[in-house]
């Protein structure tokens, strides 16, 4: 271990049932430094650091911290021995003051009273070294997220952090305040602070990181130095490919002269929503898949969602079958056969505590009303059904959802969507989370659905996926759709230039 | 119709990576309270001497069992209710002081709405039909105030519903004018005094209730709504559920069933106790409830469950009665089995954490 | 660039708004203050003798044994849980005195069994809420029935209490001019609610209630002792409900099976209308003592009133509590406060 290095994690690997979150993981850390720790969803990068800070226990590999190899049983250990984490979510009490947050569990006695004056005096002092001026004695929840997370430093630099690890620390903040944070991350490694910036923006990694990480699909992809590598190289190892290459799936391409207006299915006319999307104009046909691409934070869910009525839309106009519809929530984009299977698969897609069979029909059910009830035959029949032909392993459409891995649930959603009969399907991340094998057969069904003149939109962060698939594809960033595809300029290299392409011209915005 | 497309074309992957290792379905959950009781009446047939002797009077059972029976209806109905607005992952604490509303307004009607003095058998004769049309429809009312408020406005069950469970209680007594309406009416009388089939009427009419609920979950999607809503209202959301009318549809009918419960509970003692009546009924149908195995968190619901638990609190307080142990010991020992409940369940539950947590033990 | 830019998101605004929002920050406590002044007000301009001193006095005596619970209370819904065994422990720590003075011994062997009986069923709710994870709901719920059934157990019929300790203590009182005085009943409560804001302000162990009620899951990761605080929370609960018995018997001068059956409810709608919220986090015991405090004022109004019956007292403070539960809201939504 070199001298200034603080941190070397080797050999890290951590699986979980059905999913290898982590193999063999390589990363070091110096003090002084800022080390961007890059990775699409699903990478691995937030198992790294739950590894490192104890809330996982590794299933090999070592870590050395100040040149003695530890383990870290617990987030409040990893806190003691100096690793300290700054979440997203902020981990502070938003209900009490600024200053009390910051010395919540040490407050200074006197005279078995705590000392508020001193409290408040020092806060604003430690405060005033990260260019904070503002009210200590107000609650945290008045301010910010951009303040709330300087606190949330603070706090942990106040805790003797020798390592201050900031779990994606930008995205809630718009420009100016991703600029003073950077301000005060460049102060602290100036200072020998060793820090972890985990993130997702290429931009922003460029602008302050001296050293990057990638990682994708849970293995190692290597470090760079920041000034030796490129955009265009960054973007293709965080997106580039993984597993060997499958056939070519018969799709075919529409050229764009063959575009009939007529045959759009579903159409938008500068549709948008302020703060999610700027307005859109896109076209889907039945029969074609469109890809949606672009990486994490580029708005691909927010167009999902505004199509899908998730969040109604407030500028523009959407047709459907040449009708002007309006769909301002899920019910109506039901109604008028459109489906979703959402981002988020736990929390937004399925119902643990229900069996498979009551997942598939839930929709379907829905849709059919309060009063066309399904018997239970008749759900069975259609849960079977469709368990057999997605090959959804489960011993029975009895079984809870719970007990299913990954990659199966995805396919209940997907089933629960097809049991409605939609003419529109959105699917957005489908792929993600469940091993190789889930996702070649989830992608073939994207195509075969396609086929039987489902119009589709499928949104994935792995390029080859999209470029396997679609017929056309969306290049979306910065919550704009900047570029669309079509015919042989669907490849994985022109998809990603497309991206790279955005990410030299401009800022990135959370 | 089998698509063209079986997916797995050849490209098989290791199983075991695959799927998770299936869990060895477990036990009904009905188990456990099917037990419990049956550990119970166990218990009275070995030492309590004609616990199940069942005598024949007048065309009507008798006996210790029959007794259980009937005095387990009221905590049953609104148990009943109770467990559809707890899968959503709801509670109502105020239907104590609705069924005590209800139970007033149906006293108050039969005297014809008059609560001043009078001879007793004056009433025989009014129609029951505004009575108990005029006491539903206030227990509905009540039940549309809480749904609205945890709908709509959005605010957390149980604070919604402990505004309706002081005022109730007021409103109830403000009903009888702060007196105890009594009155003989022997059609009305009967539902709480009568017989049907040789069972006590109240008892039908919580099988009644049973039936209605089950039938109104099965026949209509109500039953997979109530639990899709519960068990992930997000998800149910995206599916194009409307949870919220879901939710109010809920207290409206727990708000219905502490109305039965109301009428029944007057007309067993023939007058209506504003202060006293159904006193914390709402504690002992949320027991049943969570004894019958529905959680307290929301999902899956099991009517048959309550049915179970109800008949569980109330043969506890028979046997102890049966037994000659005196009326105080009940509340000690529905308190231990109580507790009893809640770490059994809850020891389930930290069983599944485990298996899925990932361990961090210690090491040197 | 310049080492000394501000951040953009209105610092220098919220400096001077400091002022403002420290105003919106007391509107909890501001509320509830109005109210009863409010209602002070009108019932002085109504009744004679309502707007004295021996009113006031008298809701501090009265409502001392819901008072002193409440404080407890309050440090309960602060964290975010809730104690349904109050009225039911109160009943029967009574109980337990007039059991142990009926057998010979006095206070002084009556009242620590009281507190020591409060605080060990307290103690145990609060394990059992803590390391099993269960609903406090329940957990409060067989609390109450197993306080209750003990007391039943004790004496199904109610026992005097002869010795003189408990008749003087409702006798005495400081004076405060004329035939005025301040009873022994007010001057505990006065005394509890000072110490709870003590602790509330200025001990960690408040502050953690807080924090805990604020964000359990940020309270672990800062390091909190949330086993213990969690568990001492309940147990002091009990310990005040157990006083709060102690105090009751000071006018009754019996035990009773029966008595403060519902003061639970009581309890929590002082503390919600005193505005501490029942999601938690946010709230305090000064606000209690107003929430109590206006509990007794309408029943006193009602009382002088002469021709509503008593039940209105329940109907007022339901509208009341609706009335504030709403604002609650509304403040919330406004405020755009992050909620657990």
């Amino acid at each position: 271990m070199e001298n200034d290095e603080i941190l070397r994690l080797t050999g890290i690997t951590k699986s979980f049932p059905g999913v290898s979150a982590l193999t063999d993981v390589d990363f070091t850390l110096k003090q002084g430094e800022i080390h961007g720790l890059m990775g699409e969803n699903g990478a691995g990068k937030s198992t790294l650091i739950k590894v490192l800070t104890g809330v996982y226990k590794r299933d090999a590999g070592k870590i050395e911290y100040r040149g003695v190899p530890i383990d870290v049983h617990s987030p409040l250990h990893a806190q003691v021995l100096g690793i300290s984490t700054v979440y997203q979510e902020v981990n502070l009490v938003p209900n009490l003051s600024v200053a009390e947050n910051l010395f919540l569990g040490r407050q200074p006695i006197r005279m078995g009273r705590i000392a508020w004056k001193p409290i408040n005096d020092r806060a604003a002092e430690i405060l005033a070294r990260f260019d904070l001026d503002i009210d200590v004695r107000e609650n945290l929840g008045h301010y910010t997220v951009a303040i709330q997370q300087l606190v949330a430093i603070a706090r942990a630099l106040e805790l003797n952090a020798r390592v201050l690890i900031l779990d994606e620390p930008t995205s809630s903040l718009n420009i100016e305040e991703v600029d003073k944070l950077f301000q005060q991350m460049r102060r602290l490694r100036s200072e020998g602070q060793a820090i972890i910036f985990i993130t997702h923006f290429v931009d922003q990694v460029f602008q302050i990181s001296d050293r990057i990480t990638v990682l994708r699909n849970g293995r190692y992809i290597g470090t760079y130095q920041t000034e030796d590598i490129t955009k265009v190289d960054l973007i293709s190892k965080l997106l580039g490919r993984e597993y060997e290459k499958l056939s070519e799936l018969a799709v075919s391409r529409i050229r764009r002269e063959e575009a009939a207006e007529q045959d759009a299915f579903i159409r938008t006319e500068a549709l948008g929503r302020r703060g999610s999307i700027k307005p859109f104009s896109i076209r889907i046909r039945k029969g074609e898949v469109v890809g949606c691409a672009g990486l994490l934070g580029s708005g691909r869910t927010e167009l999902a969602n505004v199509l899908f009525g998730i969040e109604a839309a407030d500028s523009g106009k959407t047709y459907l079958g040449g009708r002007d519809v309006r769909i301002a929530n899920p019910r109506k984009a039901m109604r008028w056969g459109i489906g979703l299977g959402p981002e988020d698969r736990k929390e937004q897609g399925i119902v643990q505590g229900l069996t498979v069979r009551e997942n598939i029909i839930l929709a379907l059910q829905v849709r059919k009303g309060w009063f066309k009830n399904l018997s239970y035959r008749e759900q069975k029949e259609i849960a079977d059904h469709y368990i057999e032909i997605l090959d959804i392993k489960t011993p029975s459409a009895e079984q809870l959802m719970r007990n299913l891995s990954g990659g199966n649930q995805q396919k209940v959603i997907i089933a629960r969507w097809l049991a409605s009969n939609p003419q529109f399907l959105i699917l957005d991340e489908p792929t993600r989370g469940i091993d190789v094998g889930a996702k070649t057969e989830i992608q073939k069904l994207v195509v075969e659905l396609s086929k039987r003149n489902m119009a589709v939109l499928f949104i994935s962060s792995e390029i080859e996926e999209i470029a396997r698939c679609s017929s056309e594809v969306l290049v979306l960033h910065g919550h704009e759709v900047v570029e669309t595809l079509y015919g042989t300029d669907i490849n994985d290299q022109r998809i990603m230039n497309a991206i790279a392409e955005r990410h030299a011209e401009g800022n990135e915005v959370g | 119709m089998r698509r063209a497309t079986r997916l797995d074309n050849g490209t098989k992957t290791a199983p075991a990576a695959e799927s998770r290792p299936a869990r060895s379905r477990s036990l009904n959950p009905i188990v456990w309270p099917l037990l419990a009781l049956a550990v119970i009446l166990l218990f009275n047939l070995i030492f309590t001497h004609g616990f199940f002797s069942i005598t024949v009077k007048g065309g009507h059972l008798f006996g210790s069992l029959i007794d259980i029976l009937k005095r387990a209806a009221p905590t049953m109905i609104i148990a009943l209710g109770m467990t559809l607005v707890i899968a959503t992952g709801g509670i109502d604490i105020s239907v104590g002081s609705v069924a005590a509303i209800a139970g007033s307004m149906a006293a108050l009607m039969v005297r014809g709405a008059n609560i001043a003095y009078l001879e007793e058998t004056a009433y025989a004769t009014t129609p029951l039909l505004p009575v108990f049309a005029f006491a539903l429809l206030a227990a509905a009312a009540c039940g549309l105030f809480n749904g609205t408020l945890v709908s709509f406005v959005g605010i957390q069950p149980i604070v919604a519903t402990l505004i309706l469970m002081i005022t109730g209680r007021g409103v109830a007594v403000l009903i009888t004018g702060g007196y105890v309406l009594n009155f003989n009416h022997p059609r009305f009388e009967y539902v709480g005094i009568g017989y049907l089939f040789g069972l006590p009427f109240p008892f039908i009419m919580a099988a009644g209730v049973f039936v209605v609920l089950f039938l109104l979950t099965r026949l209509i999607p109500l039953g997979l709504f109530i639990q899709a809503t519960g068990g992930n209202s997000v998800a149910s959301f995206y599916s194009g559920l409307n949870t919220r009318v879901v939710k109010l549809l809920v207290y409206l009918i727990s708000g219905l069933c502490a109305g039965v419960a109301g009428i029944i509970m007057t007309s067993d003692v023939k007058a209506a106790d504003a202060n006293y009546m159904g006193l914390w009924l709402e504690l002992d149908a949320i027991l049943a409830v969570v004894i019958g195995g529905t959680a307290m968190t929301g999902g899956r619901y099991s009517l048959w469950g309550t049915i179970i638990g109800a008949l569980i609190i109330q043969s506890l307080t028979t046997t102890i009665l049966t037994r000659g142990v005196q009326v105080q010991y009940t509340l000690i020992v529905k308190a231990v089995v109580v507790i009893f409940v809640i770490l059994i369940q809850s020891e389930r539950t930290r069983d599944l954490l485990q298996r899925t947590r990932r361990k961090i033990p210690a090491s040197g | 660039m310049s080492s000394t830019t501000q951040i953009d998101t209105g610092a220098a605004k919220q400096k001077s708004s400091g002022r403002l929002s420290g105003l919106k920050k007391r509107i909890p406590i501001l509320s509830p203050a109005l109210v009863f002044i409010l209602i002070f007000g009108i019932g002085g301009l109504l009744y004679r003798n309502f707007f004295s001193l021996q009113v006031l006095l008298n809701q501090f005596t009265d409502n001392a044994f819901l008072g002193i619970a409440a404080v407890g209370m309050t440090f309960v819904i602060i964290s975010g849980g809730i104690d349904l065994s109050v009225g039911a422990v109160i009943s029967t720590s009574a109980m337990i005195i007039a059991v142990i003075d009926g057998a010979g011994a006095g206070p002084l062997l009556g009242i620590p069994v009281a507190l020591a009986f409060g605080a060990a069923l307290g103690f145990f709710m609060g394990c059992v809420i803590h390391f099993f994870k269960a609903h406090p709901f329940i957990v409060t719920l067989s609390g109450m029935f197993l306080a209750r059934g003990l007391g039943y157990v004790l004496s199904w019929q109610s026992v005097p209490i002869e010795n003189e300790f408990y008749a003087q203590a409702s006798q005495i009182g400081i004076p405060m001019g004329g035939i005025l005085k301040l009873s022994v009943p007010a001057i505990m409560f006065i005394a509890v609610v000072i110490i709870g804001i003590y602790i509330q302000r200025t001990t960690k162990y408040g502050r953690n209630v807080y924090a805990i009620g604020g964000s359990e899951q940020s309270a672990f990761l800062m390091g909190l002792p949330i086993v213990r605080t969690k568990i001492m929370i309940y147990t002091i609960s009990g310990l005040l409900s157990g006083l709060g018995g102690v105090v009751l018997t000071f006018y009754t001068l019996q035990g009773y099976g029966n008595a403060a059956f519902g003061l639970e409810l009581e309890a929590i709608a002082s503390v919600v209308i005193g505005g501490t919220l029942l999601s938690g986090g946010v709230g305090s015991v000064l606000g209690t003592l107003i929430g109590v405090l206006i509990l007794g004022l309408i029943q006193t109004f009602i009382a002088f009133q002469g021709t509503l019956n008593v039940y209105w007292t329940k109907i007022f403070i339901g509208m009341m509590l609706f009335v504030f539960i709403l604002l609650q809201k509304a403040f919330m939504l406004s405020a755009g406060q992050k909620q657990k």
